[in-house]
């Protein structure tokens, strides 16, 4: 009985493995291996940590990311909860709206920074009309920030709302006949019920903020993140090597932060991986 | 926890329409003394939450109603500053703290030592006799055990009133008689004013010292229970408050007559009227006391009572009950006997 409950399972996971082998794993041991038999052998590993240029890039990746995943967790936390709790005119298309950046490659993202931030940009023109000097942050690591807020906001606000649907009305009620102010509530009921929605929403923001390549080469910025330095090493130096092992850190440190969510949040957030 | 003379409440021209136009609650006078307990009875939807949470503060008032607790104006107070304490049906304990945690949480929002916070909540453990579960997760508790920790976090920052909002609906029945006479003890042990919002009329009975019956936002009889039980106001209360029979007769020298036969009637009047009592005051008597006869429809063994369902006495079936230990059977015809006191004739 067993046995043959065991036969068909294995049946069924079949092609999940196959699948899992020929897109997952052949090709991430062979960027592994790549990234070891160049011509450096192993240290290619070891130089992307102490080269300066890469260790740099990497280092501002990170900033970067968590960064925006902070900033990204605290105006859709707030803007989710209100747009679960309120109901007015608009509302729906309000929220239609909020997830269209979902639909955006990140060259359209970069697109718009540039349009809004850029040389001729809507605040440059605002500012020098204003006598201000003509304001420029589009390729700065401000122009960056920018963009990555953009398409990050829909992916927490939707997980946030769904969260704040959950949240019984009567705990808040409850704490405050016990003397809670509005600030007490957020600490000890609000911000408690919407932890697994946020460190879960959270690790996917990161993760997505360390792998975003279209915003960041449409920018052209004079900030290297991550993913450019893969793309300049691969296509335009050949260094093949190189880009490999970079692309193997930067897994590694992606799917490190999210395991850390993971078992931080307990079973709760394991949508985050 | 001593007992005090407790916090009387008093409210004034208090309406409550909501911003989509219902009208939860007509403008209504309500006074409690300090260390009262009352009873909201009614329907659901009958306004009796919508006061209870008027009174919390969780809704204010329409322009013009004021409540009071003694003679300090409370309308504009949001709830947080009220001093009250809530139990809520679904129990609404902090998930992300334990038992002891919630027990704490209104003393540590109000700033009291550790050593205040513990004593405190040791006490109330031992009160509620939840001792042992001091460190669980309120995620492990049964139903019963978390209903006793959300009435010790109530009381335990010692709150001038105490609302309790049909905390015993979402328990078994077993569990809801005990928890009943419990929660009873504890009000008066607490000489805490207190209001109870329920549906159930017998954990309105059986906690209250007074009921008010609310019916459509409007309180439409308060009274000690004996009072709402034997002296209805309405027959909406009658109806709502325990099984009342309405029997159809004629007036005529002196007595009523019925189908079934004649019962003396003390209260005046002529011709056509419908009297209502009691399943429990009409008493099965012998043939010869018997003032109204019928004949046994259906029987229902209760355990410490019997209903019986009796023909041939009025129009329809009337209900009886009697606490004898004899059986009855199904066509057997049984003599009744009605007292004048029991009978009553309500006019709307």
């Amino acid at each position: 009985m067993r046995n043959t409950e065991n036969y068909k399972l294995l049946i069924m996971v079949t092609p999940a493995i196959a699948v899992g082998v020929a897109f997952f794993l052949l090709p991430l041991a062979r960027l592994a291996l790549v990234g070891a038999v160049g011509p450096s052998g192993l240290s290619a590993y070891v130089e992307v940590l102490t080269n300066p240029n890469y260790f740099s890039a990497l280092v501002s990746t990170i900033v970067l990311s968590v960064a925006v995943t902070v900033t990204t967790l605290v105006i859709a936390g707030i803007a989710g909860v209100f747009l679960e709790r309120n109901r007015f005119f608009g509302r729906e298309t309000l929220i239609s709206m909020l997830t269209l950046p979902l639909a955006f490659p990140g060259v359209v993202v970069g697109f718009m920074v540039i349009m809004l931030g850029g040389r001729t940009g809507l605040v440059g023109e605002l500012s020098s009309f204003l006598g201000l000097g003509r304001v420029v942050f589009a390729y700065s690591l401000i122009g960056l920030f920018t963009g990555y807020i953009y398409f990050s906001i829909p992916r927490v606000i939707l997980t946030i709302m769904a969260a704040a649907e959950k949240l019984d009305p009567a705990l808040e009620e409850a704490a405050r006949s016990l003397g809670a102010s509005p600030w007490h509530v957020v600490r000890d009921v609000i911000l408690p019920a919407l932890r697994s929605a946020l460190i879960a929403s959270g690790a996917i923001c990161f993760a997505t903020s360390m792998g975003a390549f279209g915003t960041a080469f449409t920018l052209a910025t004079d900030i290297k993140v991550l993913p450019i330095v893969i793309y300049t090493e691969f296509t335009l130096m050949a260094n093949i090597s190189t880009a490999a092992a970079l692309s193997i850190v930067l897994g590694i440190i992606t799917w490190a932060a999210l395991a850390a969510c993971r078992a931080f949040a307990g079973a709760t957030a394991a949508a985050a991986g | 926890m001593s007992a005090k003379g407790g916090t009387a409440i008093r409210l004034v021209g208090c309406a409550k329409t909501f911003t989509n136009g219902t009208r939860a609650l007509e403008r209504t006078a309500l006074e409690l003394k300090g260390g009262e307990i009352i009873v909201f009875l009614g329907p659901s939807g009958c306004g009796k939450t919508t006061l209870l949470r008027v009174i919390a503060g969780l809704e204010s008032p329409d322009p013009g109603g004021r409540i009071f607790f003694d003679d300090e104006d409370v309308t504009e107070l949001p709830i947080e500053r009220r001093n009250v304490g809530m139990v809520f049906q679904s129990y609404a304990l902090f998930p992300n703290m334990n038992v002891e945690e919630n027990i704490a949480y209104g003393l540590k929002v109000h700033g009291a030592t550790p050593q205040h916070r513990a004593k405190r909540v040791e006490e109330m453990l031992q009160m509620m006799q939840i001792g042992e579960l001091r460190l669980r997760r309120v995620t492990e508790l049964s139903g019963g055990q978390r209903q006793r920790v959300a009435l010790a976090r109530a009381i335990a920052a010692q709150p001038r009133v105490l609302l309790l909002d049909e905390p015993l609906t979402a328990l078994d029945a077993l569990l809801r008689e005990r928890l009943r006479i419990e929660i009873d003890v504890l009000l008066h042990s607490l000489g805490i004013t207190a209001a109870y919002v329920t549906h159930d009329q017998g954990e309105a009975m059986a906690i209250g010292d007074r009921i008010a019956v609310i019916n459509r936002g409007t309180i439409v009889q308060t009274g000690t229970p004996r009072e709402i039980y034997y002296h209805p106001a309405s027959s909406f209360v009658a109806d709502f408050v325990g099984t009342m029979n309405r029997v159809n007769g004629t007036l005529r020298d002196g007595s009523l007559e019925l189908p079934g036969g004649r019962i003396p009637w003390t209260q005046g009047g002529t011709g056509a009227v419908q009297a209502l009592f009691r399943p429990n005051d009409a008493r099965i008597v012998t043939e010869a006391e018997a003032q109204l006869r019928g004949v046994v429809e259906q029987q229902f063994f209760l355990g410490d009572r019997t209903r019986l369902h009796v023909s041939g006495i009025a129009d329809g079936l009337v209900v009886v009950e009697t606490s004898e230990h004899r059986e009855f059977r199904v066509g057997q015809s049984v003599g009744l006997r009605i007292e004048p006191g029991a009978l009553l004739n309500l006019r709307d």
